[in-house]
């Protein structure tokens, strides 16, 4: 069954292909002089290639009748043929990621270039010429800036920053020893006779050395992103194969120019003024990404009106960014990287949650896509005969060189930036890092962009540097994991975010700072306690909304997203039984004990949930477990909540809340724009919220301090049939007698409704924490509802109208009314419980 | 190397407060100068108000009971030896000491550095981090944007989550827990110079 879907997906894509080869072919018939031109560029992307087409597309013919219908290829051939491409090309990732017994040996970027060959291959066939290319401009208008825009805005930005030191060294040290040394050695070697008669003088050999070295960032992303090394290794193989992008191409036109000028000319003076010229086009590039950076904060401070376009000002700033500083001749790398870096921060504060989603997954669609492309025309672009010039000597020398001196520049680089690490970088480390020096793309636009009049060898490097993207991206791909998991290295740990772990990193900041202080020295983290002081101060007044200022502060901000997470989860399990039971039931301070439940007492929930199936309690025998596992209900009519499934936690948790939780109110105003929470145009509905799930989530504390132990008991007991397994007591149903003194916390209404027995044994099953029940708010909140529940169909919409009644009504018979009609007619109908009433 | 040496020599037993804390001599003579220029009156111990007098510790929120720390309940001065030990708990860990099986645990574990942040919490001395005490830290540390009903219900939450016994209270084995996935060795750790 699989093998006939790869196959079926196969045949598609061929197909798809042979569309496009097929007008490739037919163009070459009709269009004989723009046809290198126009086909190579709609190989990749739109160019100005419309003169052409206009010229052709329009030819008046003289028409005897009207047609009904005409054949007008070349009215959409450029934009036609890109779409073909760009299809084919995710086809063929999607080809790649059929099979995960297959990537998870082999790196995708690889399987994707070996894809690339055949494709070239047919095209070859067909042409008898390699009609696509991967063209520089294309390469680096079109494809780079959206990955280097999402890889520096979803950059882990405190990090980035703490290694911000060692990421440069490397960056800029790094590729200047890079780049010289491979030139030089390999010019060394050629002096030598290694590469029997070539027309390459000393420059050039720099030149190619300043191209060769730059680490790609799409490589290195599409390999690290497999093997979840520790973050400080991450950062720094990746915040350095940002950089010395940036870096490389500014010693690349360094050495071009050089190489124009001609040997003779270049005297000390010319010498200097490329040094300068290299720091100003690289700093220069990066204050120019700093200043879109301010811009764009700046600019979705005022963007609320306009949300649904708010992320694409992002986008459409990010890449202007990048054209501007390559308008200045500065490094537009740079430029964009740190626009997106610096400005993440502000941008997520200032925009609308549903933007900052929106703008994460196009720039992470459009980033995995060009992405794609460019593995996929890598491949296509070697099936050229007429760039294939071999040279044993230069090509073997050339891969030896590049991986020896990254290995010599790495180890080197470390040992001198360990020498004042607080926490060194190890040997392991340093060993992926140098061997994680993947040249990709880059590499081979600096190539192709080579002017064949100036170096007459430019076939002979661009085959090479061919050569080794495929050398560095597949066989040290391949081998990276093997490689990870062989020498141990750490790999990335995943912690859960708790107020605990933020409080206690704010404390130890400032515990670091005093000692600092007491020891009289700047550290670092004088510094960082500098600019945060600048940051609050000066930034964050100009950068920030005023009620975005609000929330930044982390400990704050972790506590809100908690809140919300369980106020979501509290929502998602109501909805999943159909009803609004949970709410008495699960009580919502049940959600984070459930989490530790999930986590520690794991082995004992099925048994809980298992032997109450048995009891058969009616709705809750929805087994805790599941409910965790998939917060979003099975059966469901919103399709927005289906495509929601597979984004993060935290992400979900904002957007079901803000489908679900306060919809209802959104809808009645005129406007649609504001998310509930953070806005000062309606601060009672965040009251709302806040006051809510924290007056549920508090009672059992309370309570429990009150005195009446039990509720404290509860808990602890599952730990410890954690130990010697369930003895029957979590699992039998009338485990909770023991505990019947939990009714004194009720009061009146809410223990009215705990005489009915199927409610009572699920609350103090599912949620042992939380047995005691909150008296205040939520119960009552339930009884409007439920009632209504039976006449309405059951809508977020409903919500809104507890929320009047919530306060006030206390109407304790209807609530027992609706709870044992719900308890008889539920069972049956569990699995379809959302569909019938949506 | 002599200026090095009688400066050493000045300090008393400092071959056993170099065993204890793993400081090398430069270490200890650079702290023991900066001791002198806290001291400005020359008694040979600190009191509170030098510390006070650091500028920037006066900026911190939690400042007071960092120097706090310094101090053993109802002393009002603090010596170089305890001085150097306080400071020791945030010397980085090093991999390459060996470690012997039946050696003190050293200063700088990771329990004493977490002990020394707990106590920082904990200010009446009973084991235990009260919600009011978590209270007072949080309100010193968040600022002014957040209400002090948000403050409360913070610290309630942060007091559920690492609260295994349900006594409303944060005991050092619950502060060690909740924080069992930091890395501690990082984070509490600074870079003294020699």
């Amino acid at each position: 069954m699989a093998f006939l879907q790869q196959f079926a997906l196969l045949l598609a894509l061929l197909i798809v292909f042979s569309t496009s080869c097929k007008a490739a072919t037919l163009e070459v018939d009709s269009v004989e002089v723009g046809h290198n031109y126009s086909s190579k560029s709609s190989a990749t992307e739109k160019t100005s290639t419309s003169t052409n087409d206009s010229t052709d597309g329009h030819a008046p013919s003289v028409i005897s009748t009207l047609p009904i219908v005409t054949w007008k290829w070349h009215h959409v051939e450029t934009p036609y043929l890109v779409a073909l491409w760009i299809l084919t090309c995710w086809l063929c990732k999607l080809v790649c990621e059929l099979n995960h017994s297959v990537t998870s040996v082999f790196p995708e970027s690889g399987l994707l270039i070996m894809l690339g060959f055949i494709l070239g291959g047919i095209v070859w066939g067909a042409d008898k010429a390699q009609t696509f290319k991967l063209i520089p401009t294309n390469f680096f208008y079109y494809l780079l800036p959206q990955i280097i825009l999402d890889a520096s805005y979803c950059m882990p930005n405190k990090l980035f920053f703490s290694n911000l030191g060692a990421i440069l060294i490397h960056a800029i040290i790094g590729t200047c020893w890079n780049a010289g040394t491979v030139g030089i050695a390999l010019w060394a070697c050629y002096e030598g006779g290694a590469m029997g008669n070539l027309n390459i003088g000393p420059l050039q050999f720099l030149l190619f050395g300043a191209l060769i070295s730059a680490v790609d960032p799409v490589a290195v992303i599409a390999v690290f992103e497999e093997v979840h090394v520790n973050e400080v290794l991450y950062i720094l193989v990746f915040g350095e194969s940002l950089l010395n992008d940036g870096v490389t191409v500014v010693l690349y036109n360094v050495f071009d120019a050089f190489v124009s000028l001609g040997g003779p000319k270049i005297n000390a003076a010319e010498i200097i003024k490329g040094i300068v010229s290299f720091f100003v086009v690289a700093f220069g590039g990066s204050f120019l990404g700093v200043v879109f950076a301010i811009l764009i904060s700046m600019l979705t401070r005022i963007t609320k009106n306009v949300q649904v376009i708010e992320a694409g000002f992002i986008i459409v700033l990010g890449y202007l960014s990048y054209l501007t500083a390559e308008m200045l001749s500065l490094s537009a790398i740079l430029s964009i990287t740190f626009c997106g870096v610096c400005c993440q921060k502000y941008i997520n504060a200032n925009m609308d949650e549903k933007s900052v989603t929106t703008l994460r997954y196009t720039l992470k669609v459009m980033a995995n896509g060009s992405e794609t492309m460019i593995f996929v025309f890598l491949g296509v672009s070697a099936i050229d005969k007429n760039i294939w010039v071999w040279n044993t000597g230069f090509i073997l020398l050339t891969i030896f060189f590049v991986v020896i001196f990254r290995f010599i520049g790495v180890f080197f680089l470390n040992w001198i930036l360990n020498q004042s690490r607080l926490i060194p970088i190890d040997i392991t480390d340093q060993f992926v890092m140098a061997y994680g020096g993947l040249r990709g793309a880059v590499a081979y636009g600096l190539a192709a962009i080579l002017d064949e009049k100036k170096i007459p060898e430019k076939n002979l490097m661009l085959g090479t540097t061919l050569i080794v993207v495929y050398f560095t991206v597949i066989l040290q791909g391949i081998t990276m994991k093997p490689l990870v998991q062989w020498l141990k290295v750490k790999k990335a740990t995943h912690s859960d975010l708790t107020l605990n772990g933020k409080m206690n990193n704010r404390a130890f900041e400032h515990i670091l700072t005093a000692m600092e202080d007491i020891c009289g020295r700047m550290g670092d983290n004088w510094w960082t306690r500098h600019w945060n002081y600048f940051e609050d101060k000066y930034v964050c007044w100009l950068l920030l909304k005023s009620d975005a200022r609000k929330h930044k502060d982390p400990i704050f901000g972790a506590f809100h997203k908690l809140n919300l997470e369980d106020a979501t989860k509290y929502v998602t399990e109501g909805e999943r039984k159909g009803s609004l039971d949970f709410i008495r039931n699960y009580d919502s301070a049940s959600v984070d004990f459930k989490k530790k439940l999930a986590l520690e007492y794991g082995d004992i929930t099925p048994y809980i949930t298992a032997d109450m199936s048995e009891y058969d309690f009616g709705i809750d025998n929805v087994p805790v477990t599941s409910v965790m596992k998939n917060p979003i209900p099975s059966v469901s009519l919103d399709i927005h909540e289906q495509d929601r499934k597979s984004m993060p936690d935290d992400l979900s948790a904002h957007h079901l809340l803000a489908q679900h939780l306060y919809k209802s109110r959104r809808d009645n105003r005129p406007t649609y724009s504001r998310s509930h929470y953070n806005t000062s145009e309606n601060p009672d509905e965040m009251q709302e919220i806040f006051q809510r799930t924290m007056r549920s989530r508090l009672e059992p504390f309370k309570s429990a301090k009150m005195g009446v132990n039990p509720a404290k008991k509860l808990s602890k007991h599952p730990k410890k049939d954690s130990t010697h397994k369930p003895n029957g007591k979590p699992a039998d149903p009338h485990r909770t007698h023991p505990y019947g003194d939990e009714d004194f916390e009720f009061s009146a209404d809410s223990a009215s409704s705990s005489e009915i027995a199927g409610n009572f044994h699920r609350r103090s099953t599912n949620t042992p924490g939380a047995g005691v029940d909150n008296p205040t708010g939520n119960n009552t909140a339930v009884a409007p509802s439920q009632r209504a529940q039976g006449r309405l169909p059951w809508t977020p919409t409903n919500l809104r109208h507890l929320a009047p009644l919530r306060m006030s009504t206390r109407s304790t018979d209807s609530f027992v009314m609706a709870d044992a009609s719900l308890d008889e007619e539920a069972p049956e109908e569990k699995p379809g419980t959302h569909h019938t009433r949506l | 190397m002599g200026s090095t040496n009688s400066t050493l020599l000045k300090i008393p037993n400092v071959e056993v407060l170099m065993q204890e804390t793993g400081f090398s001599p430069a270490h200890i003579i650079r702290l023991h100068d900066r001791f002198k220029a806290l001291d400005k009156e020359g008694r040979g111990h600190l009191c509170p108000q030098d510390f006070g007098a650091i500028k920037e510790l006066a900026m911190n929120p939690i400042g007071d009971r960092i120097i706090g720390a310094f101090f053993s309940p109802g002393k009002e001065m603090v010596d170089f030896h305890t001085f150097v030990k306080i400071l020791a708990h945030f010397r980085p860990v090093d991999k390459d000491r060996p470690k012997e099986p039946n050696s003190p645990e050293l200063i700088n574990s990771r329990s004493n550095k977490l002990k020394f942040a707990f106590q920082l919490y904990d200010q009446d001395k009973d084991g235990k981090i009260s919600r009011d005490e978590l209270l007072k830290v949080l309100r010193a540390m968040l600022g002014m944007q957040v209400t002090e009903e948000q403050l409360e219900s913070i610290a309630d939450r942060t007091i559920q989550e690492a609260d295994l016994d349900r006594d409303d209270a944060i005991s050092f084995e619950e502060f060690r827990k909740s924080l069992e996935k930091v890395n501690i060795d990082h984070k509490m750790s600074i870079r003294f110079l020699r």
